[in-house]
């Protein structure tokens, strides 16, 4: 029996169960009860859950997010609304958050992806902007788990399915393989949209005696405490849970945008949230709390495709595609008739009151009369105890075992489970639909021209868990200094953030230490870099059993290209261009791929991020990308060099020949070392000098490192590896295993 | 050229043909809801690509069905041009203006992709500013795009020369690789008898701008600016 219909049958009071079953501690109750002035109905125990569930109460990090920069000249809305806000001038503005859909998704990969995106293009949306691009960032268990090639399939259809309908390209993201995530998947998906930089809306229900409108799918008792479980952790018994998932009709999404943009277009709406998770409950207390008035809720007029819903169930069901709308008095049948045009359902279904209470109504009994304050404002903060990792030792490159070959390593990690092609992937996602995609997937970061004009947005999805996990603190640092680096590797001015942190139980002090660490680094880094968080999103609890996963903080990044005519791709497209380092070299390997790929290691501190060193090269790159200097650009990231090389040659088609490393570090280690804060740069021989003087001026070490030309990476004293061939092995590799099932 | 673009509940590629075509001919098409059943004077009209209706029942059944699709059937008898791309060459099918169906693809998945197209004819309205023969390069972006009729329409539309697109390799040879979705006789787009109406599953649209990558979809539209004025 579900919670629900457990819940439902108690009629005769709140017992200790059943207050444990919607996840509350007995002193969070005793807080409720003091806020509430009484014991709560079922109702109100019901809402009161929800809105302080960690995921909608951020009662464990809300401490620590005060900590990340927020502000910018750039900066039109942070943090706190549907999704953040920045300016790209001439009166438009970019509308963009990312959001986790882990829980779900594991217990039913195509729905609960599908769902996933779904909820990230309605909070654009719900802005008044258009949804232009679509990313996600996905982390599988590994590829020998049973389970993993059932939910990379389902998870990767979802996704597609969705965005495909909705009519959205999907320009990108990223995807990992890592036995920490067996039984706690991650699907992180971010939605970019475009909007007149005067015609933002907002969620606050200004006004008293509004009404409030409901439109959209009708409610059904799907997802009913969706937002409570993804505030828990998994057991045995999280089969049981598929119940709380919800479905996706992207069909109706669809009309939902267009009908929204439609009336958007209107001076009708006062306030507008979507119904995410939580549903109606935390749509009509968060817009009534931010607009500081009161809301009378009339169930019967909700729109419902089940018969008999209680109260309960309409105020916690998380049916998609819907939204909650306080509308100008007057403009009602303007906006029945857009909403009817688009085939949808609308209803009155209440209004705004002076009373600053939530007062919801059903079959003549009121259900819920709550002090909005109580529920917005009265959740518990906790500040959890925490241990912070223990650092880990600097590897000596001279530490660590030379591969017999470096090119048969560089085939072995080009064609692994980490390196190898996302093709498979992203051409099940329609990354092409509405044909301003300049820069598709496969490169630093997706760049989707700004619609009628020469402007470009870059787009890039980042973290190494391996280095959070290690260092959770300089694991997050670097995340945001690699999406920062990405963005700057096409040519863009990184603009901001937003993140996704996803984090096992907070409840454990070492858990605790792993989040605050890696709060401080995306601080440290978002400040020195400029690049501040606008939107963002907490994922706790993603363990089972009490295994956590690695600390995850997803940094999704956008930036802006002044003029997409001057924008770098890192395909090598001449024979003869020279091939240069940008960037000081170490020959870092702890943590590194090769360690891990070649010598199943995985020890060593992750590699240090100088974020000034960062800033300097970044700078420098994007300088010459828009001087017109360089014919190809990359960051050095997962693999090192070498792979940033090969994924350069493979792209382009020509093969390079390098010259020999320079002593006195090992040639693996500058090969395969992932020292942060470079990049590979190509361009046309009488280009050099210019390239070399702007070097010495930023101060960033320049190594020339070969020429482009032939079919095949070719080193001294080693036999050339075919292109052919390390193509075979870099894209053959995801379609094999997925068609292994 | 006065061009009409027809929007159903589920359209989502009426921009792109819209902007394809305001690039060819200077002129912005008009944008007419499935809901109405008077289009304007038009030379061409575009059913565009996207998920009519939310491929429910059927891709492009349910469109088919739709008021303003009485109107397009009639001004095709009536010999006004009309090309369907990608979910409106369904709906084409599914109205009986072209012959056969398009079904779930031979992989099973959405491919989204550029291929390569051999150009069969360059003597209709759609095809003039190619070469016979020529190879071209279009993106394709669906799920439902294996291309299926049976033994004698298929020897009927061989016969007649109304194959107008087939996928190839990149020098134009006709094999089963270059086949992603598993369509009969390697077939991407089919003329009607009098070779006014074109279906095709690839998005011309989609490379008609040297920013994306390739102009070949460009010739399509500027054949048509061409013919029709």
């Amino acid at each position: 029996m579900n919670i629900a219909a457990r819940a439902a049958r108690a009629a005769d009071g709140i017992t200790p169960e059943i207050v444990a079953e919607h996840g509350l501690s007995p002193d969070e109750y005793k807080l409720l009860v003091a806020a509430l002035g009484r014991e709560p109905k079922l109702t109100e125990l019901g809402i009161f859950s929800v809105m302080w569930s960690e995921h909608c109460s951020y009662k464990s990090s809300r401490v620590w997010l005060k900590k990340l920069p927020t502000e910018g000249p750039q900066v039109i809305q942070g943090p706190g609304e549907n999704a953040g806000v920045v300016d790209l001038g001439d009166g438009l503005a970019a509308v963009f958050k990312m959001e986790s859909h882990n829980h779900p998704s594991y217990i039913e990969p195509y729905q609960g992806a599908a769902t996933g995106v779904g909820g990230i293009m309605r909070d654009v949306f719900t802005m008044g902007a258009r949804p232009i691009a679509n990313m996600n960032a996905l982390r599988f268990g590994a590829p020998d788990h049973p389970k993993t090639r059932h939910l990379v399939a389902g998870v990767v259809s979802g996704i597609g399915d969705y965005g495909n309908c909705m009519g959205v390209p999907t320009v990108g993201g990223e995807t990992n393989f890592d036995p920490r995530y067996n039984d706690n998947i991650l699907v992180n998906a971010m939605c970019l949209g475009l909007v007149d930089a005067n015609r933002i809306f907002k969620s606050a229900a200004k006004g008293v005696g509004h009404p409030v409108v409901y439109v959209g799918s009708k409610t059904g008792r799907d997802g009913i405490h969706g937002a409570t479980m993804a505030s828990a952790e998994f057991d045995e018994s999280s089969e049981e849970k598929r119940p709380t998932v919800q479905v996706g009709d992207p069909f109706t999404e669809k009309l939902l945008l267009e009908a929204c943009l439609e009336l958007m277009a209107e001076d009708a709406i006062v306030g507008i949230q979507d119904m995410g998770a939580a549903g109606l409950t935390s749509s009509s207390v968060e817009m009534a709390d931010k607009g500081g008035v009161g809301i009378e809720l009339e169930l019967d007029r909700v729109p419902t495709r089940e018969e008999e819903m209680t109260a309960y169930e309409m105020m916690l069901s998380e049916s998609q595609e819907r939204m909650l709308m306080v509308l100008k008095p007057g403009s009602e049948k303007a906006a029945e008739r857009v909403f009817r045009k688009w085939e949808l359902d609308f209803s009155i279904i209440g209004y705004t009151t002076d009373t600053g209470r939530l007062v919801v109504r059903h079959r003549g009994i009121v259900e819920a009369d709550i002090p909005l304050a109580a529920l917005a404002h009265a959740a518990p903060v906790y500040e959890r105890p925490f241990t912070k990792t223990e650092p880990q030792a600097v590897l000596a490159p001279q530490d660590v075992p030379p591969p017999n070959s470096v090119l048969g390593a560089l085939e072995c990690l080009m064609g692994s489970a980490h390196l190898s092609s996302r093709r498979w992937i992203w051409e099940q996602y329609d990354h092409m639909v509405m044909t301003d995609t300049v820069q598709r997937p496969g490169g630093d970061a997706a760049v989707v021209r700004v619609h009628g004009t020469k402007k470009g947005l870059a787009i890039s999805c980042d973290v190494t868990p391996r280095y959070c996990a290690a260092d959770p603190h300089e694991g997050a640092k670097q995340a945001v200094a690699e999406c920062w680096r990405n963005l700057s590797a096409v040519g863009a001015d990184p603009l901001a953030i937003t993140d996704c942190m996803n984090f096992g139980n907070p409840e454990r002090p070492e858990i605790m230490g792993e989040f605050a660490s890696a709060v401080e680094g995306m601080a440290e880094a978002c400040t020195a870099l400029s690049f501040p968080v606008v939107s963002g999103n907490v994922s706790l609890y993603n363990e089972t059993n009490g295994v956590a996963i690695p600390p995850t903080p997803v940094i999704g990044g956008i930036g802006l290209i002044p003029d997409i005519a001057l924008m770098a791709t890192i395909a090598l497209k001449r024979s003869g261009d020279v091939l240069m380092l940008l960037g000081a070299e170490a020959g870092h390997l702890g943590q590194s791929l090769y360690m891990l790929t070649m010598l199943d290691r995985s020890d060593g501190a992750p590699p240090p991020v100088d974020l000034d060193a960062e800033h300097r090269t970044g700078d420098l790159v994007r300088g010459l990308i828009r001087s017109g200097c360089l014919s190809a650009a990359h960051d050095v990231s997962d693999g090192g060099l070498l792979v940033a090389i090969a994924e350069m040659a493979l792209s382009g088609g020509h093969g390079v020949e390098l010259d020999a490393v320079p002593d006195p570090l090992p040639a693996h280690a500058l090969w395969f070392g992932e020292d942060q804060a470079r990049y590979v740069v190509a361009a046309s021989p009488d280009k050099a000098d210019a390239i070399h003087k702007a070097a010495a001026v930023a101060k960033v070490p320049l190594r020339l490192l070969g020429k482009v030309g032939g079919h095949a990476i070719k080193l001294d004293g080693e036999p050339p590896l075919p292109l052919a061939v390390l193509r075979s092995a870099h894209e053959d590799w995801l379609p094999r295993f997925m068609a292994h099932g | 050229m006065k061009a009409a673009v027809i929007v159903f509940p589920g359209s989502n590629c009426d921009r792109d043909a819209a902007v394809a075509l305001q690039a060819a001919t200077g002129h912005a098409p008009a944008m007419v809801w499935h809901g109405d059943s008077v289009i304007p004077e038009s030379d061409l009209i575009v059913l565009p690509g996207g998920f009519s209706y939310g491929d429910y029942l059927r891709s492009g059944a349910m469109a088919a069905h739709s008021p303003v699709m009485r109107e397009v059937v009639a001004r095709a008898r009536a010999g006004t041009p009309v090309l369907g791309i990608c979910n409106g060459f369904q709906v084409l099918t599914e109205a009986g203006l072209l012959p056969g169906v398009l079904m779930r693809n031979a992989t099973l998945k959405f491919i989204c992709k550029d291929v390569h197209l051999r150009v069969e004819r360059n003597d209709s309205a759609y095809t003039r500013r190619y070469a016979k023969g020529e190879v071209v390069r279009f993106p394709i972006a669906h799920k439902d795009g294996s291309y299926f009729a049976d033994e004698a329409t298929l020897a009927r539309l061989e016969g007649e020369g109304r194959v107008a697109f087939r996928y190839c390799g990149a020098s134009g040879e006709i094999t089963a690789d270059a086949n992603l979705n598993g369509s009969r006789n390697n077939i991407a787009g089919i003329y009607n008898e009098t070779g006014t109406v074109l279906g095709l599953m690839p998005h011309p649209e989609r490379l008609a701008d040297p920013a994306l990558g390739g102009t070949d979809g460009a010739k399509l539209f500027l054949s048509l600016m061409e013919t029709l004025h």
